[in-house]
């Protein structure tokens, strides 16, 4: 790579952190607005038009409010939970494509980087939060916390074997790891009017991928790692100030990232109609893409709003007894309605 | 090939700064002032009891090792499907046979009872 092209993907690479960052701290004021107004009330008013601030309030609340490191804990270890858990996190946002390939220079427009292992690069940096998680929990010195980091932690792998089983049947359709090869893969339609969607043909695979990405960003019904009424906040009860802040961050973070997926996967990316001039239609796909993220996120307040905690034991018994044989069995039919169609 | 790495590096280098940048930035303008009663453990209000590192249940660690065995199946999985279309038939019986003997093992650990949570 030349020195100019470097410069060039660093200011790409700014421009998309900043744009991540911006939704990451509206999806926390889009949460409160929409909880809030179905339960009938309305949420943050006061910091600007309908609240519109209140991620800036929040922040600087946050930036000087006094850091505690409370006695007993290993410094090291409790300062580097909270790093891996939000790097980890941004960093899952690497190999995501927001729309069609679009070079300029040389440069693809709306990615950081095509690997042709898009899917296991995302799979694993996503697991890799799990440290910062369990490390959390242990360091702090407090029972709250090591119960949640457990609790989170053997949650996290159980359900992270469904997402992976619920994916290759994916995989199987496209033949390749590659995200925006999975996504050119959806373009056009079923008898000129059904979207090529993945979800049609991998039903059961999106049910399956969509509950365990819930269970696996530690969201309601499954946040069994915080569950505020019996563990106070769980693995993050000894955190205070931004290192606070960045679990909070990390946890947006990661539901931005499992709709982006959902919607890469199963919901044809940014295909969608595309219409009108040259200009129009080098945005339109990119407000697909956009609308599709904004519906799973949507999903995942609604489902917050409506779905009270699981016990643990029903957590467990769930991925273990139900998503994990559905997935194989997924993959099987899969493979085998596949193998029959090809021969 | 390794060039499409490097972005991702770019990345990881600014994603790391991030908050680097930001808890240095409190640093300037929070206040700090800890005392004993302050840094203590959070147990609402009462005097800690005991070390909170002991030992804990046991399910945890069955959770975990079986999720080694079926995380390493799930890799297994990702190249066949990758290659479905090349391996053909063969492929498909071969992955039939893995996933038979992983189905058995799957229902011994059930009926063992060390997927139930008591």
């Amino acid at each position: 790579m030349s020195p100019l092209m470097v410069l060039f993907a660093l200011a790409k690479i700014v421009v998309i952190l900043l744009v991540l960052l911006t939704v990451v701290a509206y999806a926390v004021w889009f949460e409160r607005k929409l909880l809030a107004h179905m339960q009938c009330r309305w949420g943050p008013t006061r910091v600007g038009p309908h609240g519109l601030l209140q991620p800036l309030a929040d922040a600087i609340k946050l930036l000087t409010k006094e850091d505690l490191t409370p006695s007993e804990v290993f410094p090291l270890v409790y300062l580097l939970a909270p790093f891996l858990s939000l790097v980890t996190a941004l960093l899952a946002f690497a190999v995501i494509p927001f729309g069609p390939e679009t070079r300029v220079g040389g440069m693809d427009l709306f990615q950081i980087a095509d690997l042709d292992i898009g899917v296991l690069f995302i799979l694993s940096v996503s697991s890799m939060g799990v440290y910062g998680i369990a490390l959390a929990g242990w360091s702090s010195n407090s029972k709250y916390s090591l119960l949640g980091g457990l609790r989170s932690s053997a949650q996290m792998i159980s359900y992270e074997l469904a997402i992976g089983l619920s994916i290759i049947g994916v995989l199987l359709l496209t033949g390749s790891l590659s995200l925006r090869a999975i996504v050119e893969n959806q373009a056009g339609a079923y008898w000129g009017f059904l979207p090529r969607w993945n979800i049609i043909p991998q039903f059961a695979g999106f049910v399956c991928f969509l509950v365990a990405a819930i269970a696996e960003t530690n969201r309601l019904p499954f946040d069994l790692p915080e569950a505020e009424t019996e563990l106070v906040a769980g693995y993050h009860t000894e955190y205070s100030s931004m290192k606070f802040g960045m679990f909070f961050m990390a946890e947006y973070a990661n539901m931005v990232t499992a709709s982006c997926l959902a919607t890469l996967l199963f919901f044809g990316g940014w295909h969608g109609p595309v219409f009108g001039p040259a200009i129009l239609q080098a945005l339109l796909p990119l407000l697909w893409f956009s609308l599709k993220v904004l519906f799973f996120l949507f999903l995942y307040v609604w489902i917050r709003a409506t779905l009270p905690r699981f016990r643990y034991d029903q957590l467990m018994a769930f991925g273990w007894k139900f998503l994990v044989p559905l997935a194989l069995g997924n993959l099987v039919v899969t493979s085998l309605v596949l193998a029959i169609r090809w021969s | 090939m390794p060039a499409e790495y490097i972005p991702i590096v770019i990345f990881l280098v600014l994603a790391t700064l991030f908050p680097v940048v930001t808890l240095l930035a409190a640093k300037l303008v929070r206040p700090s002032s800890p005392y004993a009663a302050k840094l203590r453990p959070y147990e609402c209000g009462i005097e800690p009891e005991s070390d909170s590192r002991g030992r804990y249940t046991v399910r945890f660690y069955i959770i975990a090792i079986l999720f080694v065995i079926f995380d390493v199946e799930t890799i297994f999985l990702f190249p066949w499907a990758v290659q479905f279309k090349t391996l053909g038939v063969f492929g498909l019986i071969e992955m039939l046979i893995f996933l038979g003997i992983l189905v058995v093992a799957y229902i011994w650990v059930y009926a063992k009872g060390a997927l139930e949570w008591v």
